[in-house]
């Protein structure tokens, strides 16, 4: 691996010369472990390891629980009933999993919104943030199966709604919402691909972390001042950072603990609050529920797809010029998608010259109202779509899709950025005067 | 201004989070509920024994009649932190009340404590083993579902207010007679008045009003949906409880290893 200059695995013992002539591994493993890390990371630096402790969570706790469930629709309801009364643990399994879900977005989310506000996505950082874009559309995938297989009202009709999505796509919409559910509706079919799959992909997306992690261990880590590490020379370099072992991790533990202190107080306390009740009545195809409301991590999204109706101007615009091929039904979907898309393209769209937030004062408001903006599509996304929650979300969305195709390449050109500091130890010896060196 | 950064990275998420999070179940066009200070409620609630008694009596003697119980094992009925029957008593009520169909004796028999309550569905009636649990008796304020990190999602309080929420009124659409409920999404319900004052008599002589019937029976549901919630809160308790040793801890040994490199020193 290149990167950092650092100092390199040297085997000692016998065995471990042995080993390092074969295989490498041990030399991987260490130089995974003492990457150098740039010492003046803040706390918003610790959601990574938040974030590859809820997978690893999930894996485990979804193993033991797919030993006792049953996919079939007949069965499916009951097996979860099995966890909760039956099975040694089941409860604290089932609700550490259902509600790991929701941490593992928490997490995302704000690791997604720390490298949009330090400008972490900026070369040569792309790929990392590409990967994990995809990581994160795995995750909607992983989390969306996953809700369906306990097979309450919300599942079904919730599989319905999102499956139903894809048949708006033209032409080749209904075969793919055909091959999504197995059949022409949800049914036994659905939920056991859906189960398949949902076991499948949690082990994708631990490959692509892989990627994910050997990326930024490449360019070394983003920080604060977005100023990169010096490379000139291995005593140059170690000025700026200090190894990931023992100093981060530690620092990341007491990042993770506290965030399992909330965890376990939900899951302990109120471990249905993120849940909706529907979802404790078993499926029925017959009755619909009065809100079919998905999970809350979906729901920026969510109200995104909703925001767009057949009276929007842009929307009939795009009408006309197509012919109707994309009616409104379709540009929600595509206006869904793209939201995620355009998140994707921030490192080609934002043309600033300073990669950091924090010294781009215009950037800063910018950034404050697109956190808002998130929040205020979460809200309205579990609304009903009348009078104001339509202007609202129409709003909101606009300004999303404003956020990185406007704002972005405009503030790079107009904005009058301060002058990040010129290296690492500078701003850390700033914060902490009597550094030694 | 680390202190502040810790504080503002760790709080901001979670509070941004918990302000829409309750947002999902903000739907729903109930009328109002009244709280109940169940015993069960908050992180340290327990069930009351004697009230989960008489709430399975209420099921017994009126609910059974349509309602089923099927995913609660009878046997359950005798498992600590519920009712907590003996053994005896939970086969002596399973083989009164309730019989089974047997595949291998091709014929009914009297139920036994490995048997579930039974799956009865008559007159298309919803089985209540979940009920509390797929209920929500609080909203709001605006969607945010904040209500309900302080008052609880209120399953019970809902089936509690539906029992004692009928008006009288009835109504005939389509050949079924509806009654009206104020509490019931819709205002009219298949469900005619099951309780009233006296409906069902205690041999302690326990309050029977039709109010403390409703509360005994929503008790008693609760405990069906969520039978193992003691033994979950316990387990959440020592679990923030060791977190909280093993972060603070771990915070104060992240302090001593930064702390020459921040050229600061540390008194421990």
């Amino acid at each position: 691996m290149s990167g950092i200059p650092h100092d390199h695995y040297e085997p000692s013992s016998g065995f471990g010369k042995w080993m390092h002539k074969r295989l490498p591994v041990i030399g991987l493993a260490y130089d995974t472990l003492m990457v150098p890390t740039p010492k003046n990371l803040n706390w918003w630096w610790i959601w990574g390891i938040v974030l590859a402790f809820c997978l690893a969570l999930q894996i485990v706790t979804g193993i033991i629980l797919a030993m006792h469930y049953t996919p079939h629709v007949d069965m499916a309801f009951a097996s979860v009933e099995h966890i909760m009364r039956d099975v040694n643990g089941g409860p604290m399994l089932r609700y550490v999993h259902a509600n790991g879900a929701s941490m593992f977005f928490v997490a995302v989310y704000v690791h997604i919104f720390r490298g949009l506000f330090y400008g972490s996505y900026k070369a040569p950082r792309e790929v990392t943030w590409i990967i994990g874009m995809l990581i994160y559309l795995m995750m909607m995938g992983t989390g969306f199966m996953g809700y369906v297989l306990p097979w309450g009202q919300m599942s079904f009709w919730g599989a319905t709604v999102i499956t139903g999505l894809f048949g708006a796509i033209p032409l080749i919409g209904e075969p793919i919402q055909t091959l999504l559910l197995g059949g022409p509706a949800v049914d036994n079919a659905t939920l056991n691909r859906f189960f398949s799959l949902h076991y499948l992909l949690p082990f994708v997306i631990a490959a692509l972390v892989a990627l994910h992690i050997w990326a930024f261990h490449h360019t070394g880590n983003n920080n604060p001042t977005g100023v990169e590490v010096r490379r000139g020379s291995k005593e140059e370099a170690e000025k700026d950072t200090l190894p990931f072992w023992p100093y981060f991790v530690i620092k990341d533990l007491v990042g993770l603990g506290m965030v399992l202190i909330a965890f376990f107080a939900i899951v302990g306390f109120m471990p249905n609050f993120l849940g909706h009740p529907d979802n404790y009545i078993e499926a029925n195809p017959l009755a619909t529920p009065a809100h079919i409301v998905p999970e809350w991590y979906f729901l920026p999204f969510y109200a995104i797809l909703r925001a767009f109706t057949a009276d929007v101007w842009a929307v009939q615009f795009a009408s006309f010029i197509t012919g109707g091929i994309v009616d409104a039904k379709f540009f929600g979907v595509l206006a869904m998608f793209g939201a995620i898309a355009v998140m994707a393209l921030a490192p080609w769209t934002d043309t600033s010259s300073v990669r950091s937030g924090a010294y781009r004062p215009a950037f800063k408001w910018w950034f404050r109202l697109l956190l808002i903006d998130f929040v205020v599509l979460m809200w309205v996304g579990a609304r009903d779509t009348n009078f104001p929650h339509d202007w609202i979300s129409l709003i909101g969305a606009t300004y999303w899709f404003a956020y990185f195709l406007v704002v972005l390449p405009l503030l790079g050109l107009f904005e009058k950025p301060q002058t990040p500091p010129a290296s690492i130890e500078e701003d850390f010896k700033a914060h902490y005067p009597g550094a030694a060196e | 201004m680390i202190k502040k950064l810790t504080a503002t990275a760790l709080l901001a998420p979670v509070l941004a989070f918990g302000l829409t999070a309750g947002a999902a179940q903000a739907s729903g066009s109930e009328g109002h509920i009244e709280d109940i200070a169940f015993s069960f409620e908050g992180p340290f609630g327990t069930y009351d024994k004697e009230q989960l008694r008489r709430g399975l009596k209420v099921y017994t003697e009126v609910c059974s009649a349509c309602h089923g119980l099927r995913y609660v094992p009878l046997r359950t009925l005798s498992d600590a932190g519920g009712p907590e029957y003996t053994e005896d008593e939970v086969r002596a009520y399973a083989a009164e009340n309730f019989s089974v169909y047997d595949e291998e004796l091709e014929d009914d028999r009297p139920a036994r404590p490995s048997d579930h309550f039974p799956h009865i569905t008559s007159a298309g009636a919803p089985d209540l083993s979940l009920m509390a649990k797929a209920r929500a008796g609080f909203h709001g304020p605006a969607g945010t579902g904040l209500n309900q990190l302080f008052r609880g999602i209120g399953g019970a309080e809902y089936i509690a207010n539906f029992l004692t929420g009928f008006t009288g009124e009835e109504s005939e659409v389509a050949g079924n007679i509806l009654n009206e409920n104020h509490v019931f999404p819709g205002g009219w319900t298949k469900m005619t008045p099951q309780l009233e004052d006296g409906t069902v008599e205690f041999d302690d002589g326990h309050a029977n009003d039709a109010h403390h019937l409703a509360e005994d029976v929503a008790a008693f549901l609760m405990w069906t949906a969520e039978p193992k919630m003691m033994a979950r809160q316990q387990t959440g308790f020592v679990a923030v409880l060791l977190l909280v040793v093993l972060t603070s801890l771990l915070y104060l040994t992240n302090k001593k290893l930064w702390a020459p490199h921040k050229g600061k020193k540390t008194e421990l």
